[in-house]
């Protein structure tokens, strides 16, 4: 494989979206769980989730700042990496983009307000509405910057003639058939995959032996979030199953290894696959995936045969898919297992291996995130834009990728181990019980 | 008006807000290190902390509205600019990152390490410099179009006697701009110890800012004698910003009025940059892009505008709200609330 500006390109686009979304994750996801914990707080006046929605906005605030930069980082390198591809598109998808920064104006300018207004207002309901923009703002920036991928995906609402394009609807574009699935999609995955990275800090305090009630109210109310998440994000994640098979049927088949169109199609978990394609060592389970596509097992799947072998995505996708499907589920099981030993009251929630997975639970669904994404990007090659603009085409001609490569994996890579220091140190230096007594001093908890 | 031209004015707009609220922070930033270098940092640098710890992310914003706006209204600009400037865009991006996360690394974080104090405050002038550039690239002269591809005369850049006029100016403008906001700050605080501190730094950076200014018109003429003499034409302009810095030096010299002598400086700025904008026009980038040739398809064109004065609706009550918890509000600037 010879690295020319193409191939940077698409390096430094991955290394730089792989980044970012860590943090846009975490950005549009844990705001929800602080409104949740604040209201919660209100509600029951317990100051145990006050500190909880304090303490996470606070770490939270270091996350928001990688976040901004990483994300003003991709915003700019779409148009220094793809200038042929931004001169073409930018007439239909500038709206949605022009959005985004709105929204993330007003999410910016009320998060300032929320971090320093905690003990400015008599009512705690006026600091809690605070959140209601901020999580609007986050979720918003995710839904129009989601569209604009789904575009790229599925794209509509303008007609393409010599490299001049005509006849624009924005509205249309924006709507896209890929929109209602990807966004759904997208904004469950981050809500769960923030609970359950909250859920991981706090089994990781509980399993080195801090037992306070806080702790414990900590895990349940990330627990039970991330159960509703993941069940929402396996609904999403159904229905986009569905879309594809309907819309993009190359990227699903690409991922089932479905080589052949055929009615009772099945479904493969695991395996490998050789350079004939030729797969062994996998699971079948008979008529699924025509389900999975269709919702019955008769529906008709179309394979790889009907595309030409330019335009077939790599088949290495299958395992990020499996990968993204298996944390998924895993999540499911461990959250519900957790919930019914907190019920039952004849087991313990809080022991050792249960504690272990759900310190797993956090990582594992920011990978799921990230195989999520590589599974959805990859599987759309060798387009840029389907169907009308391939990816070559749209890279920049400039010599200095590499140079610029270098740089960036540096920067993200100092950043992303400070980022991780300061988080560390920010909490290790001021444990939860003793911040409780200095700004609770009449609560009589623990 | 044409939409086209309202496009521009609203970027123009935009671009304008950044370079008055950025320059408040980069300057901030480098007064900070310096601060903490000459021992005077328990003087200036809470009042400067309390005015950015809510307001940095709402800066970084006003720059992504910039481009974003920029490539929507003129597609065209993605392809020319991004081209061009893949290496001197990617190590302002780099600059602006580390700045923005080793700010909130700093202030929410471990505070007092001065390595973050450092670079933040490096950064806080080497940015400035870095994005001037773009506006050197758009005077024309540093592009050049061979057949099918775009090349980057960064030498002649690098040379040009204009680009390094631009960069002082930025330079000297941040640090004139930031020390009138923060002493004007200081004020409202009645800290007259800070603010002693501050007017000494804004009125030492006063005059240079009119040399540099000076120098950029004189270079200009050598390097875009059409720029030039549009620039001419609208004399008034820059006769204007010149009569509101003299007004707002010579407040800042009498301690009087400090808020007024802040808003003339803003004027100072906002009749130069847009005299020197107005002069640019009808060129985004001389010669390739014109306002109307780079311009979107009408359809999209207006569906901007309209989401444009959309959000301005949202924005500008939020806006106001955060200066008046912030900015307007006197316990909080003096700190008796956090």
């Amino acid at each position: 494989m010879e690295l020319d500006s193409v191939i940077l390109s698409r390096m430094l686009t991955s290394m730089t979206l792989g980044f970012h979304i860590i943090f846009a994750t975490i950005g549009v996801g844990v705001p929800v769980i602080i409104s949740i914990a604040e209201f919660i707080g209100i509600k029951k006046k317990d100051p145990h989730y006050f500190l909880l929605a304090r303490r996470w906005a606070r770490g939270f605030t270091i996350t928001v700042a990688v976040g901004v930069v990483t994300g003003t980082c991709i915003g700019l390198q779409l148009s220094l990496l793809w200038p042929s591809f931004m001169q073409v598109a930018g007439h239909v998808i500038s709206l949605p983009l022009f959005m985004e920064t709105f929204a993330f104006f007003f999410e910016a300018i009320f998060l300032g307000i929320y971090l320093y207004t905690w003990d400015r207002f008599k009512n705690p309901l006026h600091h809690w509405l605070l959140t209601i923009p901020i999580v609007i703002g986050s979720s918003a920036s995710a839904f129009f910057i989601t569209t604009v991928n789904a575009f790229m995906n599925t794209p509509q609402g303008f007609e393409l003639e010599n490299g001049v394009i005509t006849k624009i609807e924005p509205l249309k574009a924006m709507f896209n058939p890929a929109t209602p699935t990807k966004v759904f999609h997208v904004l469950t995955s981050s809500y769960m995959t923030s609970a359950f990275i909250l859920a991981s800090i706090t089994a990781l305090l509980i399993l080195k032996g801090r037992k306070s009630v806080y702790l414990q109210k900590a895990l349940h109310l990330t627990m039970v979030t991330g159960l509703i998440f993941a069940l929402g994000t396996a609904v999403a994640g159904d229905l986009s199953a569905k879309f594809l098979a309907d819309k993009q049927p190359e990227k699903l088949a690409a991922a089932e290894w479905h080589f052949e169109t055929e009615k009772g199609a099945d479904l493969i978990l695991f395996g490998t696959i050789n350079e004939n394609n030729e797969i062994s060592n996998e699971i079948r389970i008979p008529k699924a995936l025509s389900f999975l596509a269709g919702g019955s097992f008769d529906t008709e799947v179309i394979g790889l045969d009907e595309f030409p072998e330019d335009e077939i995505p790599p088949l290495w996708i299958h395992y990020m898919f499996d990968l993204m499907v298996m944390i998924g589920v895993f999540t499911i099981i461990l959250s519900g297992i957790f919930l019914l030993f907190s019920k039952l009251k004849t087991r313990n929630p809080f022991n050792k291996p249960l504690l272990s997975f759900i310190i797993a639970s956090g990582p594992l669904s920011m990978l799921a995130i990230e195989f999520g994404w590589i599974y959805a990007e990859v599987g759309r090659q060798p387009w840029i834009l389907r169907g009308y603009m391939k990816v070559a085409e749209g890279a920049t001609k400039a010599d200095d990728v590499g140079i610029t490569f270098l740089m960036f994996l540096i920067l993200y890579l100092v950043l992303g181990i400070i980022c991780t220091i300061v988080l560390m140190r920010m909490f290790r230096n001021n444990p939860a019980e003793k911040e409780l007594k200095n700004r609770f001093p009449n609560s009589r908890a623990f | 008006m044409s939409v086209e031209l309202l496009g521009i004015t609203v970027l123009w707009v935009f671009l304008y807000g950044y370079l008055i609220v950025a320059s408040i922070d980069f300057g901030a930033g480098f007064f900070a290190y310096y601060g903490k270098v000459t021992k005077k940092d328990h003087v200036i640098n809470h009042i400067i902390s309390r005015y950015l710890s809510p307001v940095w992310e709402v800066t970084n914003v006003f720059f992504v509205f910039f481009f974003v706006g920029l490539i929507g209204f003129f597609p065209d600009s993605a392809y020319y600019y991004g081209t061009a400037l893949l290496l001197p865009g990617s190590i302002s991006l780099i600059l602006l990152a580390i700045r923005g996360s080793f700010y909130a690394f700093g202030n929410y974080g471990s505070k007092d390490s001065s390595v973050f104090l450092f670079l933040y405050g490096a950064t806080g002038l080497l940015i400035p410099a870095s994005l001037s550039t773009a506006l050197t690239i758009s005077e024309g002269g540093f592009i050049k179009e061979q057949g099918e591809r775009l090349v980057f005369l960064a030498k002649d850049l690098l040379i040009s006697p204009y680009s390094w006029s631009v960069v002082l100016l930025a330079i000297v403008s941040v640090l004139f701009i930031s020390a009138s906001f923060l002493t004007y700050y200081a004020s409202r605080a009645k800290d007259l110890e800070a603010m002693e501190v501050l007017r000494k730094f804004a009125l030492f950076w006063s005059l240079p800012t009119i040399l540099a200014s000076l120098l950029v018109f004189a270079s200009l003429r050598a390097h875009n004698m059409r720029h030039f003499t549009n620039a001419l034409e609208i004399w008034w302009m820059f006769g204007l910003s010149f009569v509101c810095f003299i007004g707002a030096t010579l407040l800042i010299y009498l301690r009087r009025n400090m808020g007024t002598a802040f808003i003339l400086v803003m004027l100072q700025y906002f009749f130069a940059f847009f005299g020197y904008g107005a002069s640019h026009l009808p060129y985004v980038l001389d010669p390739y892009i014109t306002i109307y040739s780079g311009y979107t398809n009408e359809t999209m064109g207006i569906a901007l505008v309209v989401v444009f004065i959309a959000g301005l609706f949202l924005l500008i009550p939020s806006l106001y709200l955060l200066m008046r918890l912030f900015l307007f509000d006197a316990d909080y600037v003096k700190g008796n609330r956090k």
